[in-house]
């Protein structure tokens, strides 16, 4: 199989980095080769970060090379368009309706860019969610990039099943029925 | 067939010291090795411990290894230098027990004050260097440190980059296997080096460099990979798999150990391949050795010694292919930001206030330099605040530092702030220092250290009273203040600043990630009270967002309840709800 390319962008503190673990479990689970590149330290801080997946029969680099990406998660709107760049010609943005400013936009050094998810819609298939809202609903807000995995999931050459097996394992115990609601929820938008 | 796990490249540099039987392992964390010791602190088979900085963890590992058992000491790029005294008499001591540096570089510089490269600190150290490519071999590749360590007589240095460390790859699980420790005799010629010594020894250290290189040469952790014999790579590390991957079909010399380097092995390769190319990522060790022995290589030509490489970068660089790549939007930028209640922000505003410089150091909260706060001036290295902002006062006078603070964070403090203070007090000096004291190890994810009470493994300890240790080193005027108490604070700082002595400020409040069980308080602005003057969101507080109608508003998933902005409000339109 030919690897799979994908990325998971947020603001530090989203939770990119268990979502991308949950993909690391999932692709070993189905037999893969499977590399994953993670972000820590300084730059999580509130900062822009970036998670790549990448799995097949052999993986060698564990980035994602611009124009690579099969799927692009993003956590949020502005993110989603600062990577955009990195999808190939047919590939595909599950993101986040969200809008977290960054620091230059909060002290009037930048203006937050307007109609981002219009725009890229020009270029790429894109499969927008409210998930904090959904989280809410399920009463608990830190899910929601479990219902974002689930729109992505769609995306993506695995079983539901196998989804849930991997979810259970990876997250922690006693969060392990909310994550599985919440991938149920984003697995059946769309 | 044995099991295969996923693992970070740090969480197999700690599965190969389980593994290879290593029983002490010492560190000072540091962004991209810090998890190194954290995985390492779950094998109760390793004593392991959060030093106080890299010298004394380099130390620590050096003593292990003398005793007879396997150490490991494990740091950050910059750490090496802190560690770099030990590590360079240790080459010419030797070892008892195989004695290990895992040094962990930073291309890229995602959470480092500078880019340098180990490689050359390890070759001025004449200490043998390996590179493993991904998490298998960084198990694999410290098992085989410790070996060679051993069987050399030196310590090793397994070089990790941030790419590496924070990566996560598939892992083939062994047993641990524990040599019997080696039994101590005393040998003055050989462990104490003293002048008369450290001559015998140099010789010594001489001849190893020279076996290494020819034994280097048959060892399996160099790999040649014939393909097409036009074009032949010289490689290592994270680097070879942006060759594999960018030219697949290519002939590539996998290098396992990258100093000293295994010359034959690469003249024989260089003999076989028409076009040679040497990629590594920052500086060109590999290249400027190979071409000095007369072979025609291409490298650092048309490559870069800054940041990582990446396989469109080489397949521009070697092949011409430009990728038909959309061009990047245009975005604003996110850079990293002082979290929402975080109670360095508190200091700051106060700082900020009273238009104070502050010499700074090494944490996040270096992020006091960017705007809006604008407070630190300077970062050096860790523990440079403190005997900077004193040298600035030894060339200036006393005067000239009146609008200067030194700001320190409390585990930075102790990794060498402390020298810095003793020498401010022993010389006369007048400086005003704060230690941000937050209980933790911040920026690295929250690791104890000496003044915490708790030990890497989790046990309690004694915990170092930061007042009384200032004091006891001479400073008359010590105050502790809540880093929320802004009135205070800035009379506190007003006060400091004004004697003629030496003043420490220790602002107490812990991180706001430490207790992730807490029940914080939820701040809300009144939209009837609120004049919308802004004067809340000077701090930078990234809770805050000002819509376009000019509303204000505080985003309640983000809001630590730290109640910054509700002193800020004159207007008492900030209140907590919850």
């Amino acid at each position: 199989m030919e690897t799979k390319n994908i990325m998971i962008v947020g603001v530090g503190g989203q939770g990119t980095l268990l979502t991308s673990r949950i993909l690391g479990a999932l692709a070993i689970e189905a037999g893969y080769d499977v590399k994953l590149s993670e972000v820590h330290g300084m730059a999580q801080r509130g900062g822009s970060v970036v998670t790549f997946v990448r799995y097949g029969d052999k993986v060698y680099e564990p980035i994602v090379e611009e124009g690579q990406a099969d799927v692009l998660i993003a956590f949020e709107r502005l993110e989603a368009l600062r990577y955009s760049h990195f999808l190939k010609k047919d590939g595909a943005i599950v993101v986040n309706d969200q809008r977290i400013d960054p620091m230059p936009v909060v002290i009037g050094a930048a203006k937050y860019p307007e109609n981002i998810l219009e725009d890229l819609q020009k270029k790429y298939r894109i499969y927008k969610v409210d998930a904090i809202s959904e989280a809410k609903k399920l009463g608990n807000i830190k899910v929601f990039n479990v219902i974002v995995l689930g729109i992505a999931a769609q995306h993506m050459n695995f079983c539901k099943e196998l989804w849930l097996k991997v979810i259970e394992k990876v997250v922690p115990p006693k969060t392990v029925e909310i994550n599985k609601k919440a991938f149920e929820i984003g697995y059946s938008l769309h | 067939m044995s099991e295969k796990v996923i693992m970070l490249g740090n969480e197999a540099f700690a599965r190969g010291a389980y593994e290879a039987g290593c029983k002490v392992s010492a560190a000072y964390p540091g962004t991209p090795s810090t998890e190194i010791s954290e995985y390492i602190a779950k094998y109760d088979e390793i004593y392991a411990e959060w030093s106080p900085n890299e010298k004394v963890a380099m130390e620590v590992a050096i003593g292990a290894s003398l005793s007879g058992v396997r150490a490991l000491a494990s740091m950050k790029h910059v750490g090496l230098n802190v560690a770099a005294d030990p590590l360079f008499t240790a080459s010419y001591i030797g070892v008892n027990g195989g004695l290990v540096a895992i040094v962990a570089d930073d291309p890229g510089l995602y959470s480092s004050q500078n880019e340098q490269d180990t490689r050359a600190i390890a070759r001025a150290a004449k200490v043998p260097v390996l590179e493993p490519s991904d998490s298998n071999e960084a198990k694999e590749f410290v098992k085989f440190a410790f070996e060679l360590s051993e069987k050399y007589d030196t310590p090793v240095i397994v070089r990790s980059t941030t790419r590496l460390s924070h990566s996560q790859g598939l892992v083939s699980l062994s047993e641990r296997v524990v040599p019997e420790d080696k039994p101590y005799t005393r040998n003055i010629a050989k462990n104490v080096m003293m002048p008369g010594n450290a001559k015998g020894r140099h010789i010594a250290v001489e001849a190893r460099e020279k076996a290494l290189i020819e034994d280097a040469c048959s060892f399996e952790i160099n790999r040649i990979e014939y393909g097409d014999t036009k074009i032949g790579f010289i490689t290592s590390g994270i680097p070879y798999q942006y060759v594999k991957e960018a030219f697949p079909k290519a002939s590539v010399l996998k290098l396992g150990i990258v100093n000293p380097l295994p010359r034959r092995l690469i003249e024989e390769f260089a003999a076989k391949v028409e076009t040679i190319y040497v990629i590594e990522e920052l500086d060109p060790i590999i290249e400027e050795q190979v071409k000095s022995w007369g072979i025609k290589a291409i490298g650092k030509e048309i490559l870069t010694v800054q940041g990582e490489y990446s396989v469109n970068m080489l397949k521009k660089a070697i092949a011409g292919e430009s990728p038909d790549i959309a061009p990047a939007a245009s975005v604003p930028n996110r850079p990293p930001i002082l979290c929402p209640g975080c109670p360095h922000r508190s200091v700051y505003s106060v700082l900020n206030k009273l238009k104070i410089h502050a010499a700074g150091d090494i944490g996040c909260y270096t992020l006091g330099a960017v705007a809006p706060l604008n407070v630190v001036d300077t970062t050096i290295c860790m523990g440079a605040s403190i005997s900077s902002l004193h040298g600035m006062e030894k060339a200036k006078g006393k005067d000239y530092i009146k609008n200067w603070v030194a700001v320190i964070g409390d585990s930075t403090f102790l990794h060498t702030g402390i020298n810095s203070l003793i020498d401010m007090v022993y010389n006369k000096g007048t400086g005003t220092v704060m230690i941000l004291d937050n209980s933790t190890t911040g920026m690295t994810g929250h690791q104890d250290h000496a003044a915490t009470g708790k030990t890497l493994k989790g046990e309690a300890t004694y915990a170092v009273d930061l007042a009384t240790l200032c004091k006891a080193v001479g400073v008359n005027h010590v105050y502790e203040i809540n880093a929320f108490d802004t009135e205070k604070l800035e009379k506190t700082v007003k006060e400091a600043i004004a004697l003629d002595e030496v003043a420490v400020i220790i602002t107490k409040s812990p991180c706001v990630l430490l207790d992730k069980t807490a029940v914080r308080k939820q701040y809300r602005i009144d939209q009837e009270l609120c004049r919308r003057c802004g004067m809340c969101m000077k701090p930078g507080c990234p809770a805050i967002t000002k819509k376009d109608d000019g509303k204000i508003l505080i985003n309640d998933t983000m809001c630590n309840g730290c109640g910054l902005c509700g002193q800020a409000c004159k207007f008492g339109a900030i209140k907590a709800v919850r």
